[in-house]
């Protein structure tokens, strides 16, 4: 039996680094990257809850999550290549006029 | 047992995640990423949600990573790599490329012996997934597929070149 705490702590700790990757960097496609490891954390957290309880809702609502994760992924790269085709550049600074 | 791989795996994606944030190449970050997608695949056929273990290397490992990687590459224009590093790159890919085939060639072969993790607990089997999503978890199942046109459309409009341009 795997301990429940050591899921949480990974869990949290997966989720934090990719806030803190949302946050401080400033490369458009690692913001994405970051993004997808935010819903990662939240996804381990979910499967850790499952196995303690012996239920499968967590792992159905983590696979919402991974379906939620993809059309996000789909919708934030449509995102990132307008933008690309716009400035040239992937970096968050240059984003800041709203003229488009 | 399952708790060393548990920390095993959990130290692999750990370390793979920083690795991405702070590498400074994105291809590099999107390669960490996989191999932290990878190893979040095993904690979770350790946790007993084998659909799951599935479902992310699939999706995650497999699809999500193919799209990171075609805008990156269809971004970057650096430099390609240099004559004599590309001898070290062609030696390693050979080498990855024997381990992955001994690695599947093993796996067949011991496929049915191996009992699976998540087996013991009832409650969490692939077949119980299956059969509450099309029963209880029908119209979320159902309205995903909307998400999943929307998303779809969005993506299409978004990098579709307007007129003029």
């Amino acid at each position: 039996m795997i301990p429940i705490n050591a899921v949480f702590g990974l869990g949290l700790l997966i989720f934090f680094i990719g806030l803190f990757g949302v946050l401080f960097r400033k490369n458009l496609v690692i913001m994405l990257m970051s993004l997808e490891l935010l819903l990662n954390g939240v996804n381990v957290l979910l499967a850790g809850l499952s196995y303690h309880m012996r239920s499968p809702r967590g792992s159905i609502f983590a696979i919402f999550i991974i379906i939620m994760a993809v059309s996000e992924a789909a919708v934030g790269f449509g995102l990132v290549l307008s933008y690309f085709r716009q400035k040239k550049t992937y970096d968050m600074d240059e984003f800041n006029e709203l003229k488009g | 047992m399952a708790i060393l791989l548990f920390f095993l795996f959990a130290a692999f994606a750990v370390g793979s995640v920083l690795g991405m944030i702070i590498s400074r190449n994105q291809a590099y970050s999107a390669l960490f990423l996989v191999v932290a997608f990878a190893s979040l695949g095993g904690l979770f056929g350790l946790l007993g949600a084998p659909f799951m273990a599935v479902v992310q290397i699939i999706i995650y490992a497999g699809a999500i990573m193919v799209l990171f990687i075609f805008v990156i590459m269809m971004i970057h224009l650096g430099e390609g790599i240099s004559a004599e590093k590309k001898k070290w790159t062609i030696a390693a890919a050979v080498f990855m490329g024997i381990i992955l085939l001994a690695e599947i060639v093993f796996a067949v072969k011991g496929a049915p012996a191996v009992p699976m993790a998540g087996q013991e607990m009832a409650g969490t089997s692939p077949t119980e997934i299956g059969r509450l999503l099309f029963t209880k978890y029908l119209y979320p199942f159902e309205i995903t597929s909307i998400l999943i046109i929307a998303a779809l459309v969005g993506a299409v409009v978004l990098i579709k070149k307007r007129e003029g341009e």
